[in-house]
């Protein structure tokens, strides 16, 4: 399989992203800069987590219009698989891919630990490689992780199996406790955890791996 | 240009003294202009010139085997194999941070990360030392907030993690809070990049964000004491952009991955001035500025302002003549400022001129030979006459209620969880963080990316001792960061040091400051662990009230194999406890003596600190790297605030099992539960490991005991307590949430 991770200023978890990426996949990502206007050809794309252009404005709000997320956003049209992570879930909001929006935490602090989650629906190219319902561990980082949506897209979310992770002990204030979810043709997720950060035993846990896994046999 | 008359009242509001002046006037045959006074005042200050600590400083042991560059420079260097190298440094940013707690701390990281990634190391890790007033005091509350989103806010937007330190509370502190901040890069050891700017026409090119009209003067603001209307000097604290460092770090390692940088050199304290000035006096060369050309953020800024700005981010280099072009590419694919502002030259001055005309022209030389080397009358402490060195103390009244006893410590504001601060940091950004802040462990470990060693990160001052002793107190700050480092199995490889203290001008302020870096000294011979960078801090005290003596240490040590390490985690039900080291039950000092006794309520300290036996301290410490090494050990902590006690419970609440401890006939069990007797560890082994563990010890003459087994869920000392172990762990988790939510 061959990965794209997408490089702004300040993206922070993109050699995390590629180490795990190459470790599961066997291929080294092309890491792919912000200011490209066409993808190379690959079969998966992560948007990784970060603090793109500061932040600035909003989360993900500037990096959501760079000339790169243009081509993502029809090539997403067309079916190719993308993940966004953390920061990357803020862009694919803000760029029209996913539905919602991500508020500061309930708690007006920034947060990083260990997080439980629950695996809500594992019929999708990003969960298949997980038990139903499983209880997973993926450390979350972040400070605006505060999942909005209006009730009518909730609904539509948990019609159409769209909330793929949801919190055990909900960090951040999140509506429906939603950690994850994809699009309604089921190849764009966005997820506040970091899956990228739980592929390895001194991570402290490796339930990050078969996210990855599922996207490889999807795509095989 | 208004022409500025220098009056006497000018050149004192500089810090200078009249005898400094006349040295100045000395070397430049003529009265020095505004700007030239500026930076004369700037380069002398306490701050860049280090003034009143210099040559006592000189002293210290800075040379070992691994060790590729020690102080002087930006930051320290040491080789950890196979062509790699570290390179680390704490710093303070203690005033900043007072008066403008978000920016001063966010400031101050941004800071350290620059003196490390100068050098060519990415970033890896970044530690914060802390010390705050009393929580009972107005302003503690509001400080803590500020300094921790400061901290996490410019950390987590570069993608550090931020993965350990520690924090005090004290009503020492009360006005002059403490922020340490330490960074600990990884470079190759034949691509370490240093600040001498050797050859003369070469071009000198500025690189990061604009300068503008913040921070002016701040290099002198941490060279004053306090006073009631610190406050007003808010405007000279800078603004920090984590966004531009982010950037700034990535630019400046494209670059360094050619081999178009002759010398680079960060823009810290006095900015501009120091920067181009350390540059041009290590390369023996001279500096011509053209100041048209410094990209400037606000109109109309005068030459004194652009040289004395602390704007953040920003960085100076010399570039190879030719390859200029590379820089720029570099640069401007990450929008950043970059100008070439000058040239090296022979002349040996720095000469600046600003819309056609030549406003500074003084020799470098002078700056850096004839800065005030001071040699400040300092008394021995009168305290010590006096310090009662008995180890065991009668314990008072409610000294034996143990029950409240484990419960006041738990909850003290330096023992209790800190989880409400570092659940704040992206500790596991990078992926390579291994043990950091949640695992409550003795020091960070943090892998090499893509390889299996690790370095282990820790910062310890223990400030109740330095108070009492101040030699026992440095040497002990020391020795607690080699324990930490051996308790995870790391061979402990070399310090950074950040001294803390009041105004040096006292006699006893200066003497505390004197007997703790021998005390520092000391222990850096005995353990041959070398103090490879740092930074002073002087005249932290409001209204001629001194902060405790601070002298913080952050200890480095390497991990070859990260197949054995150890943590305090770890213990399995049925393994034995084990305590290693000597135990006479030393309460001066101690927590329990502070706490439960009120012995911190006195005035100044009554009885002396534990001392260190440097040689037992290594004995033990390599007994213990040998026991991990060997597998021999579950889980290993050692011991320090709150003794024996506070050690089995923390790792209790690591391991989520109980314990059951039975004390030693010969010493009362307050002494030997409570006792703060250095060079200590507690230990977790199977039943099989038992006799060989404690026999190999006691052949080497390391005291070893078994002292109790692991399990269940109860904490039991016999005779003393026994608590659940999941209502304690909720007293220590919930102090410091509430404190801050109320």
């Amino acid at each position: 399989m061959q990965s794209a991770v997408i490089v702004f200023p300040a993206s922070n978890c993109d050699r995390d992203a590629a180490t795990a990426l190459e470790k599961i996949t066997g291929h080294k990502p092309l890491m792919v800069w912000h200011e490209e206007t066409t993808l190379p050809k690959v079969d998966f794309v992560v948007i990784p987590g970060g603090f793109s252009y500061g932040d600035y404005l909003r989360s993900g709000a500037i990096a959501a219009r760079s000339p790169i997320v243009r081509d993502i956003i029809k090539k997403a049209g067309n079916g190719l698989p993308v993940a966004g992570f953390c920061n990357g879930f803020q862009i694919l909001t803000e760029a029209g891919l996913l539905p919602g929006a991500l508020m500061r935490n309930k708690g007006l602090r920034f947060v990083c630990r260990p997080q439980k989650l629950q695996v809500v629906n594992k019929k999708t190219m990003f969960t298949s490689g997980y038990k139903d319902s499983e209880e997973i561990t993926i450390p979350i980082a972040h400070f605006d992780g505060n999942y909005y949506a209006d009730e009518d897209t909730l609904r539509k979310l948990r019609k159409s199996g769209q909330i793929l992770f949801k919190y055990i002990d909900n960090p951040n204030g999140s509506l429906n406790d939603i950690a994850g979810i994809c699009n309604k043709a089921g190849n764009v997720l966005g997820m506040m955890p970091h899956p990228e950060r739980a592929v390895d035993p001194l991570h402290g846990g490796t339930d990050g791996i078969a996210l990855f896994k599922s996207v490889l046999e999807a795509v095989r | 240009m208004i022409k500025i008359v220098i009056t006497p009242e000018l050149i004192a509001e500089h810090g200078l003294s009249e005898a400094e002046y006349e040295i100045i006037c000395t070397r430049l045959g003529r009265t020095p202009n505004i700007n030239e006074l500026g930076i004369f005042s700037v380069m002398w200050s306490e701050h860049c010139s280090y003034k009143s600590s210099r040559r006592h400083l000189k002293k210290m042991l800075t040379k070992g085997d691994r060790v590729i560059q020690g102080p002087g420079e930006n930051a320290g260097v040491i080789d950890i194999d196979d062509g790699d190298a570290i390179i680390f440094k704490m710093e303070s940013h203690n005033h900043p941070s007072y008066i403008e707690p978000y920016q001063g701390a966010a400031t101050g990281v941004g800071g350290i990360m620059r003196d490390v990634f100068t050098m060519g190391a990415r970033p890896i890790a970044n530690l914060n030392a802390l010390r705050f007033g009393d929580p009972s005091h107005p302003k503690t509350k509001s400080l803590v907030a500020g300094v921790v989103h400061g901290i996490g806010g410019y950390g987590n937007c570069v993608g550090v993690p931020t993965v350990g330190g520690e924090t005090n509370f004290h009503r020492g502190y009360n006005d002059n809070i403490l922020v340490n901040a330490m960074c600990v890069g990884l470079a190759k050891a034949d691509k370490v990049f240093y600040s001498a700017a050797e050859g003369v026409g070469n071009p000198i090119f500025y690189v990061g964000s604009k300068t503008g009209r913040d921070g002016i003067h701040g290099a002198t603001m941490a060279s004053a004491e306090f006073d009631d209307d610190s406050e007003q000097k808010r405007p000279t604290v800078q603004v920090g952009d984590p966004f531009t460092e982010k950037l700034l770090i990535e630019a400046c390692m494209e670059l360094m991955a050619t081999d178009a940088i002759i010398a680079i050199q960060d823009m810290g304290a006095a900015g501009l001035t120091s920067s181009s000035i350390e540059m041009a006096d290590k390369g023996g060369v001279g500096v011509k500025m053209n100041l048209d050309k410094v990209p400037q953020r606000e109109s109309n800024m005068t030459p004194y302002e652009m040289m004395l700005s602390e704007s953040q981010e920003r960085m100076l280099m010399v570039i190879q003549p030719g390859k200029e072009h590379i820089a720029i590419e570099i640069f401007e694919k990450w929008d950043l400022d970059v100008a070439e502002v000058g040239i090296t030259t022979d002349t040996g001055h720095l000469v600046l001129t600003h819309k056609g005309k030549t406003v500074c022209d003084i020799p470098i030389a002078p700056l850096g030979d004839d800065a005030p080397n001071l040699r400040r009358p300092y008394s021995k402490p009168k305290i010590l006459e006096t310090l009662n060195n008995d180890p065991v103390i009668d314990p008072i009244e409610r000294g034996t209620d143990y029950k409240d006893i484990i419960s006041i410590l738990i909850t003290s504001p330096d023992i209790a969880s800190k989880r409400w601060i570092w659940e704040q940091y992206d500790r596991s950004v990078m992926g390579d963080t291994v043990q950091c802040s949640n695992s409550g462990g003795d020091a960070a470990i943090v892998r090499i990316h893509g390889t299996n060693k690790a370095v282990a990160i820790t910062t310890d001052c223990t400030p109740r001792y330095v108070a009492a002793d101040a030699f026992e107190g440095g040497k002990q700050a020391v020795a607690e960061t080699y324990r930490n480092l051996c308790s995870v199995g790391a061979e402990p490889i070399a310090i950074t040091d950040c001294l803390n203290f009041g105004n040096p001008e006292r006699k006893d302020v200066m003497g505390q400051f004197v007997r703790s870096i021998e005390g520092i000294d000391a222990a850096c011979r005995a353990l041959d662990y070398p103090v490879v960078s740092g930074n002073v801090s002087l005249y932290n005290e409001t209204n001629g009230q001194a902060i405790p003596p601070t002298p913080c240490i952050g200890g480095v040590g390497l991990i070859k194999d990260l197949d054995r390490y150890a943590t305090l985690a770890g213990a399995k039900t049925g393994d034995h406890l084990v305590l290693l080291g000597n135990t006479d039950g030393w309460l001066g000092a101690s927590l329990y003596a502070h706490l439960i006794l009120g012995h911190d309520k006195s005035d100044a300290p009554i009885y002396a600190p534990p001392p260190v036996d440097l040689k037992a301290e290594k004995a033990v410490g390599t007994y213990i790297r040998r026991l991990i090494r060997d597998r021999r050990v579950n889980a290993v902590h050692d011991l320090s605030d709150g003794g024996l006690a506070l050690a089995a419970i923390e790792m209790a609440f690591a391991n989520r099992l109980g314990f059951e401890l039975k004390g030693s006939a010969d010493v009362p069990l307050y002494a030997w539960l409570f006792g703060e007797d250095q060079g200590r560890y507690l230990i977790a082994v199977e039943d099989n490991s038992l006799n060989p563990v404690i026999s190999t010890a006691r052949g080497l003459n390391i005291p070893a005991q078994r002292i109790g087994v692991v399990g269940g869920d109860r904490l039991i000392a016999t005779g003393a307590f026994d608590l659940s172990l999941h209502d304690t762990h909720m007293e220590y988790e919930n102090w410091l949430p509430n404190y801050m939510a109320d």
